[in-house]
């Protein structure tokens, strides 16, 4: 008998997994000084370009994009565990976007936010009113980010030029302002207009591959944890060895298992589910990721004790891009308050 | 990673489907009625007759040898149609299907399976709880017979049972854990005498306490060898943690579901903290099922979960707890001024999911110590 129900990689997924495993570890940084080593970060960033990883997104030519959501959230859930510092999700939800509107994708190209991070921003008129945010362009060079306009019943993209320097709370991603009046750019080449579901199952991805971040960033730093109270001696004794101590990483380890058992499934029903289905999977894969995320990184600064509360200790690292992840396309506290809108307040109940 | 259904999956998914709107008993949620536990059995044999029981387990005992997936499907159907959960026995078919010799599985499957032969677990005791194996319920070999005497108590369904998958000291003179054996007690017998256990949300029919005065066992109803009592023990635990073994799924869909159409009844007379909460038992619910389906799909490349029930019975504990803590905000002072208010209950009874089949306590030792590989104190 022939199984189709099956959570497992096929050995395709489980060979782009150890690959980007692989790569994330090698090049991603070690310590809170390796940030500032430009040559890793370039060499990280040519190799993920490199790897086609930025193309998955791309159009085959059909309209598909040439590789699942569920591919693209395995290189994201590596990236995070290593807390690599290189573009990833950025670019490949433009280039998804793009090919949503029929564009050729353009190198370099992200997506503008509103501030509260949660949708692209919708801008009409010739320039924008309000400062946008980038999220994950190219640090130093110039950048541009896509923009919706709204025409008819849906959206043009547009472009504006990324003109802020990097700043944020993540110090592994870069995220840029958009000063408030610049000038839209036409975006040329696009063969059709955004509808409202175009931009709901764009949307699905960005909750895919943040949920696939906080996966992998979750594991990162509860196995840097484990390792540290193993070591970390008081008492004469590890600090692993108390029990107060290995409940708070047991529980940790729990919360990832049920976290990724949810969030692999938000990253296939992109692609494989109708629209409404796949992004109420998102939502909940979200919702669960971030308030685990959140309490496994206390969890890991926690159990580093002093030393986890100082700028030289990677964790906060770690805390630092779960926050970005949680935000981007809605924290908890949305997820939640969007999934009230559809299961409690439709009068017939959910579709 | 594929969820889709395959066709022999769909064509299984349609028939149960069918089946299912003309057959769901409509009970009430498990473990906040004495009606349901009175009505079960009836439910138990309407699945098994119906060819929907024990898919995954051996065709030669009444099962249907198909892979556990259709356990999966079996459960989201249940959920999605707000029916009961299937009854939770899979813990013990596994104990006995691993342990017992050819003529014991032969004996005792079939009934257990098809729901005719009702059973009960006698594991724990007033003074061994977490520390199972202090357990002090003696069993002492007398000719073809052994001779039971101890207090059982937390024992599920003892009032309906027949059997009794029992837990007791053969031989006092070794370690703890090594003179332990398990038997299988029939429980309509003079020396036995059940007491029920009312919980503290009010139900008397689901758990009960057993008490053993010079009660017989035949020699041959021992299931597995004198003094590998305690492995049987683990191998049943770890499985009774296993929400994919237990069927719990189609339980919390159904709870945190029920909660949902409460508050879409009227949504806005429920505060939005008590709204984020039903919320949020949906979003555990879902963990919960998804986190089987993977867990059942592991099994396709035969990984022995051991320890890794605990990390699963803790994900229950979470979605249990949380579907409680919804039940009782929606409930607002309903729960208070209405002992019998459906929402109490189910929350009084959440409480007990961190303690039953192993303290959350106990899990998180064995997970820190077997699983992260911490050191012992």
């Amino acid at each position: 008998m022939i199984l189709a129900m099956d959570t497992r990689d096929t050995p395709e997924q489980a060979e782009l997994r150890r690959t980007a495993r692989q790569l994330a570890r090698q090049l991603g940084p070690r310590t809170v000084a390796d940030l500032d080593d430009r040559k890793r970060r370039e060499r990280l960033a040519v190799e993920v370009r490199d790897a086609g990883w930025l193309e998955l997104r791309h159009d085959t030519g059909d309209g598909s994009p040439l590789a699942g959501g569920f591919e693209a959230a395995i290189i994201a859930d590596a990236l995070g565990e290593a807390v690599a510092d290189v573009s990833f999700a950025g670019p490949v939800l433009a280039a998804d976007l793009a090919r949503r509107a029929g564009a050729r994708p353009v190198d370099g190209t992200v997506v503008a936010f509103a501030r509260d991070l949660i949708d692209a921003a919708v801008v009409s008129g010739p320039t924008t009113r309000a400062p946008l945010y980038a999220v994950e362009p190219a640090a130093h060079a110039p950048a541009a980010a896509y923009v919706l306009v709204p025409e008819g019943d849906g959206y043009r993209l547009a472009q504006v030029e990324v003109d802020g320097a990097s700043d944020g709370a993540d110090l592994t991603r870069t995220l840029r302002s958009v000063s408030a009046g610049a000038r839209l750019l036409a975006v040329p080449d696009q063969s059709r207009l955004l509808t409202r579901a175009d931009l709901a199952c764009w949307a699905t991805l960005g909750l895919a591959l943040t949920s696939a971040d906080l996966i992998g960033l979750m594991r990162g730093v509860l196995d840097l944890t484990v390792a540290y109270a193993k070591e970390r001696r008081q008492y004469g004794v590890a600090i692993g060895s108390f029990q107060a101590v290995q409940h708070l990483l047991a529980e940790a380890h729990c919360l990832i298992e049920g976290a990724f058992s949810i969030a692999l499934h938000a990253a296939w029903a992109v692609d494989e589910r109708a629209p409404d289905e796949a992004r109420t999977a998102g939502r909940v894969a979200k919702a669960y990721c971030a308030r685990a995320a959140r309490s496994v990184c206390e969890t890991a600064v926690q159990v580093h004790g002093g030393m986890g509360n100082t700028w030289e200790c990677i964790v906060h690292v770690y805390l630092r891009r779960a926050l970005l992840s949680t935000q981007w396309f809605g924290d908890d506290g949305e997820q939640l308050l969007q999934l009230q809108r559809t299961r409690l307040e439709a009068p017939h109940g959910p579709a | 990673m594929d969820l889709r259904d395959s066709p022999a999956e769909a064509a299984f998914r349609t028939r149960f489907r069918a089946w299912l709107a003309a057959h769901n008993p409509g009970l009430p949620v498990s473990s906040t009625d004495d009606e349901y536990w009175a009505r079960q059995a009836e439910w138990h044999t309407a699945l098994y007759d119906a060819g929907f029981f024990g898919l995954s387990w051996p065709a030669r005992f009444g099962g249907h040898d198909l892979p556990t997936v259709f356990d999966v499907i079996l459960d989201e159907e249940l959920a999605a149609a707000g029916s009961p959960p299937r009854p939770s026995l899979g813990y013990l078919v596994q104990g006995i299907a691993t342990h017992g010799s050819n003529a014991i599985q032969e004996r005792f499957l079939p009934g257990l399976i098809s729901g005719r032969e009702r059973w009960c677990q006698g594991f724990s005791e007033p003074d061994a709880g977490s520390d199972l194996a202090a357990l002090r319920t003696t069993a002492t070999r007398d000719g073809d017979e052994y001779v039971i005497n101890g207090h059982k108590i937390w024992t599920s369904y003892s009032d309906v049972a027949d059997w009794c998958f029992l837990l007791a000291r053969t031989d006092p003179a070794v370690p703890k854990h090594k003179g332990l054996s398990a038997f299988a007690v029939p429980m309509r017998q003079p020396g036995i005498e059940q007491r029920p256990l009312r919980m503290i949300n009010g139900i008397t029919t689901e758990f009960g306490q057993v008490l053993f005065d010079a009660a017989r066992v035949p020699a041959e109803n021992m299931i597995g060898e004198p003094g590998e009592g305690w492995r049987v023990a683990m191998t049943i635990v770890s499985h009774e943690r296993e929400p994919g073994e237990l069927g719990y799924v189609a339980r919390y869909a159904k709870m945190a579901g029920d909660l949902e159409a409460a508050v879409r009844k009227d949504p806005g007379s429920f505060r939005s903290d008590q709204r984020e909460a039903v919320a949020w038992a949906y979003v555990q619910a879902e963990m919960l099922r998804l986190h089987v389906c993977r867990r059942l799909s592991e099994r396709l490349d035969r990984v022995d979960h051991g320890p890794g029930g605990s990390i699963d019975k803790l994900l229950m504990t979470w979605v249990e707890q949380a579907v409680g803590a919804a039940a009782l905000a929606v409930a607002g002072s309903r729960a208070v001024i209405d002992t019998d208010d459906v929402g109490l209950k189910i929350y009084l009874y959440s409480r007990a999911q961190s303690v039953m089949g192993g303290t959350s306590q106990i899990q998180k030792n064995i997970v820190a110590t077997r699983i992260l590989g911490l050191p012992t104190a």
